[in-house]
Formats: C-alpha cells, sequence, structure tokens
C-alpha cells in the first residue's frame, strides 16, 4: 500500500526565493507526523503542494499513490488551511453539507453529528459562522477537514486560535484518528503539541529538511542532574546507568544527595540547535 | 456534474446574500419609478412639440425609442454593476481572504469550480437584465403606446453583454486583486462605451477613423457591440425620416451587427473561458 503521503525531492521557487529545496518526507497510514519549523521555513508550501495549491518546481508530492492535485489525491485528503476562511452566513450544519456533497460523503446528518459532537460544536450545528468565534471556527475548520473520513488528513496550524480545553479536544481527536488508521501532516508551532502527539517529527529550515526522528529519536542524553547540599550540579554526558556511581561517589565524598535525574534535550533544544 | 451544480448553487446562494444585490434591486426599484415618471412626461411634451401628419414623423417612435434606448442604457450599466461586484474577488480576492482553498482542494476541480461560478453569476445577471428590460417595455407601451420592434432579441443581445461582462470580471479575478479588478473592469466598460458613441459620431459625420474605432471596439469588447444591436433591433423595422433622426441620438438608434455579432460574441466567451481555465490551473493559491 502507497503511503498516505509521499514527497521526493521537492522543490519551489517564488522568483529568485527559494522556499523549498529537496526535501524528501513519508507519512505513512495510521501515523501522525509533525511539521515544525520557524516563519517562512517552507512549512505551508510543502502543506499547499500536498494539497495541489501551489505547483511544485522540481520533485513531486503524491496522496495514497496518485500525484498531489489530481482528483484521486484530493478525494483522499482532508485539509485545513491556515489562514482559513468560511462564508459567515451559512450554518455550521450547511457548511458541513456543502463540503460533504463536493466529497461525495454519504455520511449525512449521521456524519455531521458526529463530526460536530467530536469537535465540541453540538450545541452550534444551526449557528451562523459569522456569530461564532475563531475558536468556535477553527473546530469546525477541522470537522470540515474531517467530512467524508479522508485518509490524509493537512492541517496547517489547527489550534492556533483554541483555548488550552480547545486545544486539548484537538489532542484527543487526533489520537483518536491515529487510532483509526488515519495519517495525519500536523504543522504547527506548538513544539509541546506535537511532542504530546505525533509519532515522528520533521523539521524544516530555510526550505530545507534539517532533522526528522520520533521525538524519542531525536532527544538525546544531555547528562545526569544532582541536587546535593553544595546546589544542583549536572553531570554532562552522564546516562541514566550512571547516576548510582555518581550518587555513591558523592555520598563518599561527604555530601547530602536530595535528588537525582537523568536529563535529556527536550524537542524545543532539538529544534533551536537544528534551525539555529 | 452534481459537484458542479452544488457551486454554481452555493455561489446562487452567496449572490442572494450579498448586500449588493439588495442595493442594486433598490436601486433598479428606485430607477424604475423614475423612468415611469420620465417616460410619461416625455410622451405627454412630445406629441404636441411635432406632428405627425406634418414632415412625416412619428413622435411616438421617436420618443419611445429614446428613452427606451436611454433604459437600455441604465439597464445595462445596472447590470455591469452586479456582474462585476459578483466575480470582482472570485479567484484572487477569494484566495486572499482564505474562502477559496477549503473548496478548490474538494475533488471538484478548478475548472468546474470556475465554469460553475461562471455560470451562477451569468445566469443572475442575465435574469436581472432580462427582467427589467421587460419591465421597461412594458412600462414604455402601456404608457406612452409604443412597442419595439423585436424585444426578444434586443432582451437577449442586453444580457448577452452583461454575460460578457461577467467573463471578463471572472477572467480578470484570476490574476489582480478584488479591488483591482472592479476598477479594470468598469475601465473597460467606460472604454467599450466610449467607443461605440465615437463610432456613432463617425457614421453621423462620415469620418472613417471614428468608424474603424468603434469596429475594433466592438472585436475587443463585443458587449459593445451587442448593446448597439440590441438598441438597433428596437426600431429595425424604422425607416425613412424617422431611421435618421433616431441615427442621430446616442440611445434612440445604432447600426446593428446581426448574428455576427452574436457569433463572434460566442467565440469570445469561449475564448475568455479558455484563456480563464488555463491560467487558473496553473495559478499558485496563497
Amino acid at each position: 500500500m502507497p503511503p498516505a503521503l509521499a514527497v521526493r525531492g521537492l522543490g519551489k521557487r517564488y522568483g529568485r526565493l527559494r522556499a523549498l529545496d529537496a526535501v524528501d518526507l513519508e507519512v505513512a497510514e495510521g501515523e501522525l507526523v509533525g511539521l515544525l519549523g520557524p516563519n517562512g521555513a517552507g512549512k505551508s508550501t510543502l502543506v499547499k503542494i500536498a494539497c495541489g495549491l501551489v505547483r511544485p518546481t522540481e520533485g513531486a508530492a503524491e496522496i495514497c499513490g496518485a500525484p498531489a492535485g489530481s482528483a484521486a489525491a484530493r478525494r483522499a485528503l482532508g485539509y485545513l488551511a491556515e489562514l482559513f476562511r468560511f462564508p459567515g452566513w451559512v450554518s455550521a450544519d450547511e457548511l458541513l453539507v456543502l463540503h460533504q456533497r463536493l466529497a461525495g460523503s454519504k455520511g449525512g446528518a449521521a456524519e455531521r453529528g458526529e463530526l460536530l459532537e467530536r469537535v465540541g460544536l453540538a450545541e452550534a450545528r444551526d449557528r451562523r459562522i459569522e456569530q461564532m468565534s475563531k475558536g468556535m471556527q477553527q473546530r469546525l475548520g477541522i470537522a470540515q477537514a474531517l467530512v467524508g473520513s479522508p485518509r490524509l488528513l493537512l492541517l496547517d496550524e489547527p489550534t492556533s486560535a483554541l483555548d488550552p480545553s480547545g486545544r486539548r479536544t484537538v489532542r484527543v481527536l487526533l489520537e483518536e484518528l491515529r487510532s483509526r488508521g488515519h495519517a495525519v501532516l500536523l504543522n504547527s508551532h506548538l513544539l509541546s503539541e506535537i511532542e504530546l502527539v505525533c509519532d515522528r517529527v520533521a523539521i524544516i529550515s530555510r526550505g530545507r529538511l534539517v532533522a526528522e526522528g520520533s521525538p524519542s529519536e531525536l532527544s538525546r542524553a544531555r547528562g545526569v542532574e544532582v541536587e546535593t547540599d553544595s546546589g544542583v550540579q549536572l553531570f554532562e554526558g552522564a546516562t541514566r546507568d550512571d547516576a548510582p556511581g555518581i550518587v555513591a561517589r558523592l555520598v563518599a565524598e561527604g555530601k547530602q544527595v536530595y535528588g537525582v535525574r537523568a536529563v535529556a534535550t527536550t524537542l524545543e533544544d532539538v529544534y533551536l540547535e537544528a534551525v539555529e | 456534474m452534481s459537484q458542479m451544480l452544488v457551486i454554481v448553487g452555493y455561489a446562487l446562494r452567496e449572490s442572494m446574500r450579498r448586500k449588493v444585490f439588495v442595493i442594486v434591486l433598490l436601486l433598479s426599484v428606485a430607477f424604475l419609478g423614475l423612468y415611469g415618471v420620465g417616460v410619461w412626461r416625455a410622451f405627454r411634451d412630445t406629441t404636441g412639440f411635432v406632428g405627425p401628419d406634418e414632415i412625416g414623423l412619428d413622435p411616438t417612435v421617436i420618443t419611445g425609442a429614446t428613452v427606451l434606448g436611454l433604459a437600455m442604457f441604465a439597464t445595462l450599466f445596472l447590470g455591469t454593476v452586479l456582474a462585476i461586484f459578483l466575480t470582482l474577488g472570485v479567484v484572487r480576492g477569494d484566495a486572499e481572504r482564505g474562502l477559496l482553498q477549503p473548496l478548490v482542494v474538494r475533488p471538484v476541480g478548478r475548472s468546474s469550480l470556475l465554469l460553475s461560478r461562471f455560470v451562477a453569476a451569468a445566469g443572475v445577471c442575465a435574469l436581472y437584465v432580462a427582467v427589467l428590460f421587460a419591465i421597461e417595455t412594458v412600462t414604455t407601451g402601456l404608457i406612452g403606446g409604443w412597442w419595439p420592434d423585436n424585444v426578444v432579441v434586443a432582451g437577449a443581445e442586453l444580457a448577452f453583454a452583461v454575460v460578457v461582462v461577467v467573463a471578463l470580471s471572472l477572467l480578470g479575478s484570476i490574476f489582480l486583486s478584488a479591488t483591482a479588478n472592479g476598477i479594470a473592469v468598469f475601465m473597460i466598460f467606460g472604454g467599450g462605451l466610449v467607443a461605440g458613441l465615437l463610432a456613432q459620431i463617425g457614421r453621423a459625420i462620415g469620418s472613417d477613423t471614428l468608424r474603424s474605432i468603434g469596429r475594433w471596439a466592438s472585436l475587443a469588447l463585443p458587449f459593445e457591440a451587442l448593446y448597439q444591436s440590441a438598441l438597433h433591433v428596437i426600431t429595425s423595422s424604422t425607416s425613412g425620416f424617422e431611421r435618421f433622426a433616431l441615427e442621430l441620438g446616442p440611445f434612440g438608434g445604432s447600426v446593428g451587427g446581426g448574428v455576427g455579432v452574436v457569433i463572434w460574441s460566442v467565440a469570445y466567451l469561449v475564448l475568455v473561458g479558455a484563456v480563464g481555465l488555463a491560467a487558473f490551473a496553473r495559478r499558485d493559491l496563497p
């Protein structure tokens, strides 16, 4: 079975500006991949190429084996843009009806009700979009992207307007989607969010893929931190296995040990190291 | 096909919800009221001004054709306002606002989307123009007792002229932001009308240069040729001194383009559509 998203040697130029440069990336079925990078790194360009909104200058992108932008590719994906807007005069339910018809979904009212329930908008199904807060519109955007149960979801900053409770709702939803076998490419600035839900992380900087792996693969041991009567001391390069020996040595030296923990680089450390 | 109908339905509902539609309707009602008063005064005042038996000139024909010609110009203008405001931001404007992307990524496809938007806007504008022209014709006939020679062809050509404007505005929306496109299409519309007027003056004074300007303008902007042709057919059976008198005025009469204008306009529409579809297919959306 082809991967949900396969990007090979992808490049995009806007005049003299190179927005993407030879990017290779795959998202397997049922995998949740986080896309990280500073503003202007090329993350949104990659997502837009995958959706068929932007044409690549070099390389190719495929959705479930079909060229990005083709009808087959569009049938297999759901998309929420970073700067999206829905017509203010339709209700949440009417918007989902429109997208069901466009996506060819036969889910009917049951699907719409379930989607609104999952994003916490069941009570607002008849409310016009112009009467909704930005956060509610973002939740509705996620519901819209899920219409027709697409195999690949491309979410560009889906939680930027959400409060902590809304973010938690989306996080639970993403985990649920993964368990159902949907593939998700999540473009976000929120490192903690990515770290919590993603199986794999790809970091893009200046149009190039500079790091890729699971959060645990990307983070590495930084040392062992010991709190003694003379303060906190970091033993750089030491691992968790070295901790008992370090503690024994300190006790032998007559120090009082109050706490000890193995410390590793966070995703934030990895990210900053990769993009700077 | 069913997805195209969904987009057509969506665009029609959007048209009805937009304030511009309400404004155009209110303006139309105000215009029709004024037109009724104007027609009544014009016929009343001109009946005693020229006697029909003295020089063979029927004032009813001159007055009727002139006021209806004026109404046709106003109808074309109002139809153009509606056409431009319904389509000025369909591609780039909606893409910049983030409205287009959720629709384009659906399996409906870009060409179907653009064609659907065209069908919806053209349908609304053509219907609007046809209804307005029908009301003007009936008003003129009932108040003044004058009826155009060919109501159906005149109304159809006037509606077709606005459909050409819809196509041009949609094409412009692919390349220009909403405001720039609106300004550009209004300027093209104004340019076309001025060229047509120059051609009419050219015919009256026998200037080949002005006639050439009119001919080329009609080819480049066929909405102008369709409008002139519609003006012509409302008095196509009129002859003699009345015909001469009508052709002197900017609204009362014109030179007809015949079937050639309609054929060229259809070809022009296909050409504009092909360029628009090709450009939209290649365009990156922000």
